[in-house]
């Protein structure tokens, strides 16, 4: 990765200024440039003052790229923390709502203090997520839990949902901060330190409705164009992404009924110990055992609860996680394939200029021009010089477009390997915790129903009845 | 056929044996096949049919190391039903091992209800077989004629029995039983034991039930894990680096799933152990029952006794104590004449001698009863807190084997997950 990225910068053919191929590249570009291109720039940064932050941002950003590929972030390297706690319920007249405290601890110097605290709801956290996507729409964004959950009609005000979902935001923020490229986003440093008065009129700052109206228009536009040759690594990684999407979707599955099954089991098991202990009241020298087994059983359908809790509480959250990153993979392929598609038109665009401008001029422009008084020379000659400047400008159209194009699929496939290194972590750790947690499960049972036969054998030798052999 | 018995974890067979009978300690006793056959029945049409293959071999012939061929012949349920009856009938004061069910009852989904499902008809199998070291291994039941020609001779015993006529015997006594009566001066005793009895019967019906549910539920719980082999075989596909990892955890996610029919199959012999129970719970109480028919026949013997020296009493003296209406016809037609007089008391006097005889009889049976019984009852009783006792120990092991099985699968799937 990092060495296309110098490459970028060395061969590139763009006549705006020698552009450092990363985002304040592209910011720089945005002032010269008003047409605005799809997804690409971090548009609210308009003013100068706050360039200059984003220009920090960018060498340090600059710096990250190339680590893309290189160490894992581990423990001794970090040097932010975030965390995401407390959740609080707020009430006016128009709503309620949740609010979640979301502490910083940071050494990076882009930042003025080393320790902030703010509240933020799940709007704030939607707004962040959608800037990241427009800002990298080829990086890979991790997803955030979703708005509502329409089985079970879970309530938005549940203790177990709230719980859920401010896992899954600590979870999202730490994913941001870990991202080499993410973590230094102004948004997300905003979204970290700034009051809610400052956050609000920073949100206001976006691109006005109607210019993001133009973005979904062209993208829509793009999509339904397609794309003509597509390299054969992003039709791969298609191809693993529709079926992996499918895989983590069953895996959810079969863990959702299995949880199910389990809570059913523990239904019946917790009649059993009561009939135990009933029993043990018809009777004399059973008394004791019936008890015990009583106990046993009680204790058993305590550990199946925990159990149960475990695989829902860390299992499924992680399991849906990916579930949403297999949707993300494919918004991401899509906005890819469409800056090519934007790219393959624009290419065709110019090359049948570029025949227009080959061709013999119209018989009809030269009458025309004979009419108004100029001579067919002049007319020929002014219908070159209009070819030419439009062939100049859409040749520079192109170059920018090939850039984008190159930049995102460089950016996806670094990004991908990220990825791809980071579910199999998350996916790898999940599940041996859950086999852990299932070890421990039966390691408990075993003890339970070994302290029984232990009281037995202690009985039994005592009165001198039973042969344990 | 007896080996899968010997791997149960707890057998009550080798407690029986070892208590040693005269007849245990002559012959040993098991009932190793089953087979289908197909006959005519009572109203000549064709029905399909269990037969059970009941084996007898001399004691010391096997520890002499000859190991003759057994003897052995075929029996139906329904002669095992017929012995039962039949020895009820005869002993009624002593608690009658009962026979395993007649239909599956207290089943989990994946248990036939079906009486020819091959897994009915073997633990039918076993469950005969232990009714028969049951009767084998009584103090009084074992010597029974009739209990040694049912595993000795073939043919003709259905006639030998027939001829005992316990089937009338059984008619009348299953007619006087269901018939209400109600005893002035009922044993205490007895009385607490049938309601023990009836608690018994009620607590195990429970248990049996909820324990056939959450055995249901644990069926579906280890079923679904293996669909993670089939989805994660299906994913290690696409992977690169994950693939072997994913792809020998989902070999142990399948393993898991197929541990939980061993596991089932043992508690279902749990279950029979219950359900042994159950039954005997009922033969309790029909002792119980028993005794108190006959203590109201012989209550009712007594009371006719009574009121019949009472009139001899009236009639001697003249004196009327207790409202007749022949003392009242007599008194308002006049009384009779001496010599009638004469022959009535002279009647009342035989009827009052067999009467006595009659009450000294029902005496001498209800304080039989209640010797023999109570001394089979305490028998009974510390036979069933040993066998529930061991039991329940067998059930313990039995959940440590589970827990042990899941400790290692999962133990072998946590190494797989970490090679991914």
């Amino acid at each position: 990765m990092s060495g296309s990225v110098v490459d970028n910068t060395v061969s590139s053919g763009n006549s705006s200024a020698a552009i450092p191929t990363d985002i304040s590249g592209q910011i720089l570009d945005l002032d010269e440039d008003d047409d605005l291109e799809v997804f690409s720039k971090d548009t609210t940064l308009t003013d100068g003052s706050s360039l200059n932050a984003s220009m920090q941002t960018s060498s340090a950003s600059m710096i990250n790229q190339y680590k893309f590929e290189e160490e894992e972030e581990d423990a001794d390297t970090k040097d932010i923390f975030v965390t995401v706690d407390n959740p609080e319920s707020h009430v006016t007249a128009i709503e309620t709502y949740i609010t979640y405290r979301v502490e910083t601890k940071t050494t990076r110097s882009e930042f003025d203090s080393s320790e902030f605290e703010v509240r933020r709801r799940y709007q704030d956290f939607l707004w962040l997520k959608g800037r990241l996507e427009e800002a990298h729409p080829t990086l890979i964004v991790h997803p955030l839990p979703e708005k509502f959950v329409m089985k079970g009609m879970v309530e938005r005000f549940n203790e177990d949902f709230i719980e859920t979902r401010r896992s899954a935001l600590h979870k999202f923020l730490n994913k941001i901060a870990e991202h080499p490229i993410f973590s230094s986003s102004e948004d997300f440093k905003i979204f970290l330190t700034a009051g809610s008065g400052e956050l609000t009129s920073h949100k206001k700052q976006g691109p006005g409705f109607l210019s993001r109206m133009g973005e979904t228009v062209k993208a829509v536009a793009a999509a339904v164009r397609g794309v003509r040759s597509r390299p054969q690594e992003f039709t791969d990684m298609q191809e693993y992404v529709e079926a992996f999407s499918q895989k983590i979707s069953s895996i959810d599955k079969v863990t959702q009924r299995i949880v199910r099954e389990q809570k059913e089991y523990l239904e019946e098991l917790k009649e059993c110990g009561p009939t135990y202990a009933l029993w043990s009241q018809s009777e004399e020298e059973l008394a004791e055992p019936l008890k015990n087994v009583a106990g046993c059983v009680d204790k058993c359908c305590k550990e199946t609860d925990e159990q149960v809790k475990h695989l829902n509480d860390h299992l499924i959250p992680v399991l849906h996680e990916y579930v949403l990153c297999a949707d993300t993979l494919k918004a991401v392929l899509r906005r890819r394939d469409n800056i090519q598609a934007d790219f393959e038109a624009k290419t065709e665009a110019l090359a049948t200029k570029k025949a227009d401008r080959d061709a013999d001029s119209k018989v009809l422009s030269l009458a025309w021009g004979s009419l108004v008084g100029r001579s067919p020379e002049e007319v020929k000659q002014q219908k070159q010089q209009k070819l030419k400047g439009e062939i100049k400008e859409m040749r520079d159209e192109l170059d920018k477009t090939e850039d984008r194009l190159e930049w995102a699929n460089n950016a996806l496939k670094s990004d991908w390997t990220r990825w791809q290194k980071g579910m199999r972590t998350d996916l790898r750790s999940a599940f041996i915790d859950t086999a852990e947690r299932n070890v421990s499960y039966y390691e408990k049972c075993l003890a339970v129903w070994e302290s029984f036969l232990q009281s037995q054998r202690t009985d039994a030798e005592g009165n001198g009845n039973v042969d344990f052999s | 056929t007896t080996e899968t018995q010997k791997n149960r974890c707890w057998n009550p067979q080798s407690a029986m044996v070892e208590k040693g009978t005269s007849l245990l300690k002559k012959m040993e006793i098991s009932v190793a096949e089953a087979e289908k056959r197909t006959g005519k029945n009572a109203v000549n049409m064709q029905e399909t049919y269990t037969v059970y293959l009941i084996e007898t071999r001399p004691v010391d012939a096997a520890s002499e190391g000859t190991n003759p061929v057994p003897d052995s012949l075929w029996r139906r349920y329904s002669e095992f039903e017929q012995l039962r009856n039949y020895l009820l009938v005869t002993y009624p004061f002593l608690v009658v091992p009962p026979l395993p069910e007649k239909r599956a009852e207290f089943v989990w989904h994946k248990l036939s209800a079906d009486n020819m499902d091959p897994d009915f008809v073997e633990r039918r199998r076993v469950g005969l077989e232990n009714f028969l070291l049951r009767v084998a291994s009584h103090p009084d039941l074992s010597t029974d004629k009739i209990f040694y020609s049912f595993l000795t001779e073939e043919n003709g015993w259905k006639e030998t029995v027939f001829e005992t006529g316990f089937q009338a015997k059984a008619d009348s006594r299953l007619k006087a039983l269901n018939a209400t009566f109600r005893v002035k001066n009922p044993d205490k005793r007895f009385a607490e034991m049938k309601h023990y009895g009836d608690e018994l019967q009620s607590v195990i019906s429970q248990l049996l039930r909820v324990r056939a549910r959450a055995a249901d539920r644990l069926y579906g719980v280890y079923k679904v894990h293996g669909n993670y082999g089939r989805v994660f075989s299906e994913w290690s596909a696409i992977e690169k680096e994950m693939g072997d990892g994913l792809q020998s955890a989902g070999h142990h996610m399948d393993a898991y799933a197929a541990s939980v029919d061993d596991i089932l199959e043992e508690e279902e012999h749990y279950a029979d152990q219950l359900k042994e129970y159950l039954f005997y719970a009922d033969a309790l109480r029909a002792v119980c029952r028993k005794h108190e028919l006959t203590q109201y026949e012989l209550e009712m013997a007594a009371q006719d006794l009574t009121s019949k020296k009472q009139q001899r009493e009236e009639l001697a003296t003249g004196t009327i104590r207790t409202f007749s209406l022949k003392g009242m016809t007599s008194k308002l037609f006049g009384q009779e004449t001496p010599e009638q007089r004469e022959a009535k008391l002279k009647m009342l006097e035989t009827q009052i001698e067999e009467g006595e005889e009659l009450v000294k009889e029902r005496n001498g049976e209800c304080e039989e009863f209640v010797k023999s019984a109570w001394v089979d009852i305490e028998r009974f009783k510390e036979q069933k807190d040993h066998d529930l006792r061991e039991a329940l120990i067998s059930y313990a092991i039995m959940q440590i084997s589970m827990c042990k099985k899941g400790i290692q699968v999962w133990n072998n799937a946590k190494e797989c997950f970490s090679k991914m």
